[in-house]
């Protein structure tokens, strides 16, 4: 189902409240209509899923705009998300891909080998008329995934995807994410997992503390990131250097108000 | 003890002979219970996805009242029903007064309770549970409601099974409105209570143990088909 | 999946089948003459209508429904509408029924008496006595177990009476030695053989009585407890919709020779339960 691309779409100055605690703070950044893996990575807390659920518009922001190209009505069907924990429906697995498909607005006719391809792609066809809640948790994740890709989404967010599977389904889902890079998917994720980032990052958003600290290219992000924050993170050394800080008097233990970059 | 051997004995006779009154008792029993349950599930159930995926002015009273309406007595349930259908009563002109209809109706607001919250309980905490993926998906409110109501489809057989159990061990309410006539409005309950005020107590026994045996088997069954369907877990 | 489902249509579609089938054996039912008369649950544990119906619904073809709670329900039941005749064991009742316009006359049906029944071992030493209220003033002076249907019955008042006689006022042991169950005859009595205690009952209801482990009958033949069953034709000028013609036939068939013979021939172990009052 194509529809105008929402690409690029825009956040501008997004802030968002949570329990009382501002958890985003004026974050304004564009996406552009450019095959590219983008890669948000940050400490806990930082406000990764959370700026992707804005993206995505699960979430919607107490202050700023989310700016879309494209008309309004396609938006959900041009984007994708595969969320940490999968969610299935207690049905089968190619079940689970038809209702995506019929949910998505594809015509009846074109479900069933929408869904078979989807599963071949993913490498799951043998389990179509399994119980989606009985396969493995790898599985599951691949499941996720196959039923985000059979809807051909322009951009396709996932927030921490394999921050759950073991070794081997984490490379399987990279693949996959590398594959739907390759035909032309907009990938926007996040991840705990430097090595992953390092593999798969066309691109590094870095956040800290609900602020973007810095956006770069990948390579040059891990040669040489301007932020000290992110050189600090990247080194594994974040926490301790940031209690450095607060001892030493430079940074205020509630408030990053020293490490204020602007947002890219 | 005595009594309780006497008692499983008569209940194996009368249910081994096929005893005629006992067929025609039970037969009514769940002929008035499985009706009450069908429309109390007619009227429950889009009232339960009413609850529990709106938000409306007052939901939260709503919500509580039909829980508490669970544990309505039966005997106040036929006292009320009874002021309503009798000839001095606003429904009098309908003269459904000790008629199997009565008896129904009484059920279905013994039962209606159950089904609402039940359901609701199991349609509220599924959509939490599958809200983000289907606003992910861009799912209309009519689909997710679909999607939801479709998954929680074996939960809602223990609501209807707690609501079948209900209905068919009160005594309350239905001798009240149905007034315990032979033939036409005794059922497994009042037959129960009146063959122990004669102080036949092992033919009142006898009774009760055909009575649980039944509803085990309803369970039973129910549960069968349960495991099978969820065997399968649906296309 | 499909299977399942089919297996679930097809058990509906046969309960609704069924259940047509048998509404339609109510409609049936219902279409057939009857009247709803509104008795005592003593009258109906002894059995009576059991007997009595049969026959006169092969005499006339009329059905008999017959709702049997307490005496003060019975008379609340008919005064509401709910019923078309009235069949209780209470005259001050049943005049004031006439008095209040409910009915335009009472008959007069049957009659047969009330009993104390109590212990075998008898603490308070009344077996045999044919004076019911000096038995009444025995027990209370040596406080033994009474249970009272405390229910508003025939039964009931006739006990208060019984009471009111001896010039005792038995509510002011309630819970010590005078045990109000407020249920009928039957649930009284189980409560009774199970406390092992005095009790008022019927002697329809007494006779048919399954449950009497060590309960054996204390005391009878008083005149004063005598048990007078009258009979009610519910008053069209109240209830319009009353069913006269059939409740009348009911009332006569009743008071005819064929009825009071019927009702004399019930017999429970060979004893005559109930005397037809003509």
């Amino acid at each position: 189902m194509t529809g105008a691309s929402p690409l690029p779409f825009h956040l501008r100055d997004i802030g968002l409240s949570r329990g009382g605690k501002q958890v985003l703070k004026g974050i304004s950044v564009s996406f552009e209509a450019v095959p590219r893996k983008t890669v948000i990575i940050g400490p806990n807390g930082a406000g990764k899923s959370l700026l992707l659920q804005v993206c995505h518009g699960l979430v919607s922001p107490d202050s700023g705009t989310v700016e879309w190209s494209g008309d309004e009505a396609d938006l959900s069907r041009a984007q994708s998300m595969v969320f940490q924990r999968p969610v299935l429906f207690r049905r089968s697995v190619i079940a689970n891909v038809i209702l995506a498909l019929k949910i998505a607005g594809f015509a009846r006719s074109e479900w069933r080998d929408r869904a078979e391809e989807a599963l071949r792609r993913t490498g799951l066809s043998r389990y179509a008329a399994t119980p989606a809640r009985s396969l493995s948790f790898g599985e599951q994740q691949r499941l996720a995934l196959a039923r985000a890709l059979a809807v051909e989404p322009k951009i396709l967010f996932l927030d921490e995807p394999t921050a759950s599977l073991d070794p081997a389904a984490a490379h399987l889902v990279e693949s996959l994410i590398e594959e739907a890079a390759a035909a032309d998917v907009r990938i926007i994720m996040t991840s705990h997992d430097l090595n992953q980032t390092r593999r798969l990052a066309d691109e590094i958003i870095f956040m800290h503390r609900g602020r973007i600290k810095e956006r770069a290219p990948a390579d040059r992000f891990f040669a040489s990131p301007e932020n000290d924050l992110a050189q600090a993170f990247i080194n594994g050394e974040l926490l301790w250097w940031r209690r450095r800080s607060i001892f030493n008097g430079i940074e205020d233990e509630n408030d990053s108000a020293i490490c204020d970059d602007a947002a890219s | 003890m005595e009594v309780i051997w006497q008692a499983i004995l008569a209940s194996l006779s009368m249910l081994l002979t096929l005893d005629d009154r006992l067929m025609e008792v039970i037969v009514l029993s769940l002929k008035i219970s499985l009706t009450a349950l069908l429309i109390a599930s007619l009227i429950g159930l889009p009232l339960s996805a009413c609850l529990a995926l709106t938000r409306f002015p007052g939901r939260k009273f709503v919500l509580v009242s039909f829980n508490a309406l669970m544990g309505l007595p039966p005997v106040v349930v036929g006292l009320v029903v009874y002021l309503l259908l009798s000839r001095s009563g606003p429904f009098g002109v309908f003269n459904l007064l000790f008629t199997p209809t009565a008896m129904i109706i009484a059920q279905i607001v013994l039962v209606t309770p159950i089904i609402v919250s039940l359901s609701r309980e199991s349609l509220e905490s599924m959509r939490h549970e599958y809200q983000d993926t289907l606003r992910s998906l861009g799912a209309a409110p009519a689909q997710a409601v679909t999607v939801l109501v479709w998954d929680v489809r074996f939960t809602l057989a223990t609501a209807h099974l707690a609501g079948f159990g209900r209905a068919i061990s009160e005594v309350g309410a239905v001798m009240i409105v149905g007034g315990n006539i032979d033939h036409l409005t005794r059922v497994m309950t009042t037959t129960i209570a009146l063959e122990a005020s004669k102080g036949d107590l092992v033919v009142a026994l006898g009774l009760g143990i055909v009575l649980v045996a039944l509803s085990l088997a309803v369970n039973v069954l129910v549960h069968g088909l349960r495991s099978m369907g969820e065997a399968r877990a649906a296309t | 999946m499909k299977n399942l489902g089919r297996a679930i249509g097809l058990l509906l579609c046969a309960f609704i089948g069924y259940s047509s089938h048998a509404i339609g054996g109510n409609a049936r039912l219902a279409s057939e003459p009857f009247i709803t008369v509104a008795s005592t649950s003593s009258t109906q544990n002894s059995g009576l209508f059991d007997y009595l119906l049969p026959k006169f619904k092969a005499a006339t073809g009329i059905s008999v429904r017959i709702v049997a709670v307490g005496t003060g329900a019975a008379i609340r039941l008919a005064e509401a509408g709910d019923a078309d005749v009235l069949l209780v064991h209470h005259r001050p009742s049943e005049e004031k029924f006439v008095a209040d316009g409910f009915a335009d006359k009472r008959y007069s049906l049957m009659h047969n008496d009330f009993l104390v029944v109590g212990p075998a071992k008898d603490p308070a030493g009344i077996r045999g006595m044919t004076d019911s209220t000096a038995a009444l003033a025995k027990i209370a002076a040596a406080a033994a177990v009474f249970v009272s249907r405390g229910d508003d019955s025939g039964t009931h008042k006739r006990e208060r009476a019984l009471w009111a006689a001896a010039g005792i006022d038995p509510s002011a042991y309630s819970g010590k030695w005078y045990r109000e169950t407020g249920s009928g005859m039957g649930a009284t009595l189980n409560t009774g053989a199970a406390m092992n205690a005095y009790t008022l009952t019927d002697r329809g209801t007494w006779l048919s009585f399954s449950n009497k482990q060590s309960l054996v009958t204390s005391v009878e033949g008083d005149p004063h407890l005598r048990n007078e069953y009258g009979i009610l034709l519910v008053s069209q000028n109240k209830h319009p919709h009353v069913k006269t013609v059939l409740g009348q036939s009911f009332i006569d068939w009743l008071l005819s020779k064929e009825g009071a013979a019927a009702i004399s021939g019930y017999r429970i172990n060979g004893h005559v339960l109930f005397y037809a009052s003509r």
